[in-house]
């Protein structure tokens, strides 16, 4: 049987903001335990949540930038757990009037471009961290953690492949980044996806049971982890079995989902509004500004990169797929306007590639993109020839100096003192008589041969348009 | 309506109570009384109406994103149960 | 007179003059707790409260004193206060030394009061009757054999047994009025939202409110200056100006248009306590006040709703308790759930579970709109019905408590207990300020009348009852006379 897969995505992305949701604790990540949970975050009795405008603010930033719905009127809930980092035994979340309702977001995989719909996203309180290792009998907690803002960003069950979902979970990562409301560093917890995932037989309508897979903290994983449980839930199926629904937990060593929480289904959250907090008024004036606040989004910078600078479709949708990225060609871009199809050219080629190779994030490249413009500029005014730039580079790379000061202490700087390389062909056409004859006997081939003598005469350097000018008349 | 031990039980355990069999039997005869009391409402038409949750008609207040707080874990871990490294301790967790 | 039947007026004027230091008062006090077996206290701070009057004595020797410098007082123990146990009447916290003070203790402090303890009260504020205590029940003053009221026992004993000048309480469906009822003092349950639950231990979050326990409307002016205002740490405290409490105190009544609610009078009430209640609407009239009967139609549903909404805010309140980082911890758990089920039954006392239980059902899949749902639509009709009576009238008057206290032990039954609360409870579901004022005696026990008024009418409230204590003594009375 062909099966279709079905897959929606729920991302938490922690907001950069610099106080705890309803908190004045501090939210900076890696320090001593327990030392940024204050009275509020422990849930000593008595104490109660406030607000932070900034978590109100960034949730509208997000809810804009997808084109949602904001709900001027919003409302928290209680969803009452007891788990030893949920120091309230309830999480303030919000249940039926999220701040950001119905938005949508377009995803691009293998050149085909579709819209993911945005279901909704919420504003919340993370729970601290449980510490399984430090100790034989027990569980040790840290709640540092606990009360950092989050937004939960729910999709659709829209994707139908895990590049789909991965291709998604890349653009609300490279979105957050963007606007500026969360940092989405994936290893420090920061940016988090949980997939839903289901199968069913193509064509029929009625979605299959899912499982919900959590504790994925990469989108190689994500990949994975989705791949697996399609095959998974495929052998369930076709065994004649059935999936129940249930969270599964995803072990990036092992490679493979386990069950988590069997007594899920014995969960009863037993929302409510929560008394402490009243309803959150979002008034038209402040949408306005925010909206008249928000950065350029990717998609219309991919649009200004296209229309403006004339970049093709794929090379403008690498180029703003990160923030970073985007940022490193706009600031190469600042001294190298009418170079930009180069420049694009060298950060998705050379520099991309070294990146790669090295396992480096752009933020941490050698070569800062100053350095790479300044390489590009002199491509571009014929200081030296593309072929050299690559030498160049790898020189820059290793750490030996600017681009400029590498072609000076190397010499590379590109002849184009005409009399000088008129010199060298004339001797060269001089020496090779047997080929002057091939070439005038109709073998255009042959040019190539004396462009190789004269390159190897100058290592390289002769200009090579001027070189092609002067051997063609000289050799007619 | 009328809740059954078992059921009593089931709330009991969402609220992480247990009861001895004395206790079970007191609360639920209770609880059903009270709940008793609470059907009343049942007679009251509410369709139209919406649900109360505050008495005062007020919008959240903001606070402004700014640390005020200092470390005080070793106050607030001075009147914990068990602690360790920093750490508040519970029996192990399996996950 | 002796000191512990002065006001805090009379003490401020002795301080002042010098007639006695609040190092004197505040042993005085202190003595006569030690003396008396009411039961009133959870913990007394004496040393804590001799510093605090050494203090005040400086400052009034200084000439910085307010009317409130030196003057003792007993804190509900349901208030944090930084380094002294804060129980809240339970098991649960009887080992919790606060590490913080609630904004209300604090003001207290800034006040340059003297706490001379912490009273004693129903666990977490759950009871009428003050029997629900893990410090065991409060005696009534009156009469030893019976209830002081609740929740806010302790408090209500400590003022009218002559133990504390003044005391504060919290109100949730009465815990202040009810026990001033009983025990013939003077209370106020301000405005939902006028004095800041910060640092106040939640029962009921969007009914609870705290308020002064005085012997006098003027006291209770003077206490609800200090304890009235804005927090910024406190999302639903109101952004209201506070008004000096004591500045309308004499106004005139004349033209005061009283309703009486005639659900307030039916089947149930106390012929004594009515005739009490009745005699005191006359000599409201004889000062020139109007007197109408008014109908609030779904007030008998208060005791349905309120025993909804209390206990479904009050099951997730209570859901912080589980022995990890403070209060009580069962011994040797094997395992995380061992460690919260027997932390928490150890923990709790049974209407405290019962009240958890009912409330965790209601809120339930499946039982939500049935329940909660049903019970914030009723509370919000019980709110309109205060709206219609206020175009008419400017103060809605009529008993606290359908009887007179009753004996210690005597009523075992939730439902009959809950019954009690009847007059009390709609003024916290819609959010209105209420008092309750000596009215009288009943079979030796005192009557209050209590009074509600419209939203942020504090100021009114107190200029009333204050009219009414210029001419009556009721107020005045105290059990060594009675």
């Amino acid at each position: 049987m062909e099966w279709e897969t079905v897959i929606g995505l729920e991302i938490h992305a922690q907001l950069s903001t610099k106080s705890k949701i309803f908190s004045s604790a501090s939210t900076e990540f890696g320090q001593t335990p327990n030392s940024q949970a204050c009275a509020v975050d422990l849930g000593l009795p008595g104490v109660l949540p406030v607000l932070n405008v900034e978590a109100v603010n960034k949730a509208i930033k997000f809810g804009l930038a997808v084109n949602a719905h904001i709900n001027q009127r919003n409302i928290f809930d209680r969803k009452n757990y007891f788990y030893p980092d949920l120091p309230k035994g309830y999480q303030i979340s919000q249940m039926d009037l999220p701040i950001v309702g119905e938005g949508e977001i377009e995803i691009t995989v293998d050149e085909a471009t579709k819209v993911v719909g945005v279901t909704r996203a919420h504003l919340e309180e993370d729970a601290g961290k449980s510490v399984h290792d430090m100790f034989n009998e027990y569980t040790a907690v840290d709640l540092n953690r606990a009360g950092t803002p989050l937004l939960e960003i729910v999709s659709e069950p829209d994707m139908r492949s895990a590049k789909e979902a991965v291709a998604y979970a890349k653009k609300i990562h490279a979105l957050v980044q963007y606007i500026g409301i969360c940092d989405g560093n994936m290893q420090e917890g920061s940016f988090r996806c949980d997939a839903n995932v289901s199968i069913r037989p193509m064509g029929q309508e009625k979605l299959g049971t899912r499982a919900e897979l959590k504790n994925i903290n990469s989108f190689k994983f994500l990949e994975r982890a989705i791949n697996l449980e399609v095959e998974r839930q495929q052998d369930i199926l076709e065994e004649g079995g059935e999936v129940v629904q249930e969270t599964r937990l995803y072990d990036a060593v092992k490679h493979q989902t386990r069950s988590m929480r069997s007594k899920e289904e014995a969960n009863d959250y037993r929302y409510f509004p929560d008394p402490d907090l009243l309803p959150v008024e979002i008034s038209n004036e402040l949408l306005v500004s925010i909206k008249a606040d928000l950065p350029e989004l990717p998609v219309e910078k991919k649009a200004r990169f296209i229309t403006q600078l004339g970049l093709n479709e794929y090379d403008a949708d690498v180029l703003t797929s990160q923030k970073s990225l985007a940022d490193y060609f706009e600031v190469m871009l600042e001294s190298n306007e009418k170079n930009a199809k180069l420049c694009a050219n060298w950060v998705m080629g050379e520099l991309s590639a070294s990146l790669n190779k090295h396992q480096l994030e752009i933020e941490e490249s050698p070569v800062v993109a100053a350095a790479l413009a300044q390489l590009v500029a002199r491509i571009g005014d014929d200081t030296i020839s593309g072929k050299i730039a690559k030498d160049v580079f790898k020189a820059m790379w290793e750490g030996e100096g600017s681009a400029d000061e590498i072609i000076e202490s190397k010499g590379l700087k590109q002849m184009t003192d005409t009399g000088a390389i008129e010199a060298i062909v004339d001797e060269i056409i001089a020496n090779n008589a047997p080929q002057v004859e091939q070439f005038k006997s109709g073998n255009e081939k042959i040019l190539g041969f004396f462009v190789g003598q004269a390159m190897k005469a100058t290592q390289g350097k002769a200009n090579p348009k001027l070189l092609n000018e002067l051997l063609r008349s000289k050799l007619n | 309506m009328s809740l059954s031990e078992a059921q009593v039980t089931q709330i009991a355990y969402l609220a992480r109570l247990s009861l001895s069999d004395d206790e079970l039997q007191d609360n639920t005869k209770d609880l059903n009384d009270i709940l008793g009391l609470a059907e009343q409402l049942g007679a009251i038409e509410t369709d139209d109406i919406e649900p109360m949750a505050h008495p005062l008609h007020m919008t959240q207040r903001l606070r402004a994103d700014v640390v005020t707080e200092i470390d005080q874990s070793e106050l607030f871990q001075s009147i914990a149960p068990k602690t360790g490294n920093g750490h508040y301790l519970v029996p192990t967790v399996i996950e | 007179m002796s000191i512990h039947t002065k006001t805090i007026a009379q003490l401020a004027q002795g301080l002042k003059d010098k007639e006695f230091s609040s190092v004197e008062i505040t042993q005085h006090y202190l003595d006569r707790i030690k003396q008396s077996d009411l039961n009133a206290f959870v913990t007394v701070t004496d040393e804590l409260a001799m510093a605090q009057a050494q203090a005040a004595d400086d400052k009034i020797a200084s000439g910085g004193a307010s009317i409130l410098t030196g003057i003792p007082y007993a804190h509900k123990d349901i208030f944090c206060t930084q380094g002294v146990k804060t129980s809240a009447g339970s098991k649960m916290l009887d080992n919790f030394i606060s590490p913080y003070d609630a904004t209300v203790s604090h003001q207290l402090n800034q006040a340059d009061l003297v706490m001379l303890g912490k009273a004693n009260m129903d666990e977490f504020a759950m009871g009428s009757s003050n029997e629900n205590s893990f410090y065991g029940a409060v005696k009534n003053p009156w009469d030893k054999s019976k209830i002081p009221g609740g929740s806010s026992g302790g408090s209500a004993a400590a003022v009218a047994g002559g133990l504390s000048c003044f005391a504060t309480g919290t109100d949730t469906g009465g815990s202040i009025r009810q026990p001033a009822s009983l025990c013939g003092i003077t209370g106020l349950k301000p405005t939902y939202g006028r004095v800041s639950r910060y640092g106040m231990i939640a029962y009921a979050s969007s009914l609870d409110q705290a308020g002064p326990m005085t012997k006098t409307a003027q006291d209770a002016a003077i206490v609800l200056n200090a304890m009235a205002g804005f927090d910024d740490k406190d999302s639903t405290s109101a952004e209201q100006v506070v008004p000096d409490y004591t500045a309308n105190l004499n106004d005139s009544i004349k033209g005061l248009t009283i309703g009486l609610p005639k659900e307030f009078f039916s089947d149930g009430l106390d012929d004594g306590v009515a005739t009490q209640v009745m005699n005191a609407v006359k000599e409201f009239e004889a000062m020139g006040a109007i007197v109408k009967e008014i109908t609030l139609p779904n007030s008998a549903y208060a005791i349905p709703t309120y025993y909804i909404v209390a206990p479904c805010e009050c099951s997730s309140n209570l859901s912080r308790m589980d022995g990890v980082r403070y209060g009580h911890r069962c011994d040797n758990p094997k395992d995380l759930e061992d460690l919260y089920l027997r932390s928490r039954s150890e923990g709790f006392g049974a209407e405290v579970k019962r009240r958890i239980m009912i409330g965790a059902y209601a809120l339930s899949a499946g039982y939500y709109d049935a329940y909660y749902l049903k019970a914030q639509k009723t509370r919000h009709l019980i709110s309109d019905d205060f709206k219609k009576a206020f175009a008419e009238v400017d103060v809605i008057m009529g008993p606290v408590s359908p009887t007179t206290a009753f004996d210690l032990g005597s009523v075992k039954d939730p439902v009959s207990m809950y019954l009690a609360d009847i007059y009390t409870l709609s003024a916290n579901l819609a959010g209105l300020p209420g008092m309750s004022i000596p009215a009288g005696f009943s079979n030796k026990l005192p009557v209050g009348l209590q009074l509600i008024g419209n939203y942020w009418s504090e100021s009114k409230l107190l200029n009333i009852a204050h009219q009414f204590q210029q001419q009556t003594d009721w107020h005045t009375k105290t059990p060594e006379e009675g």
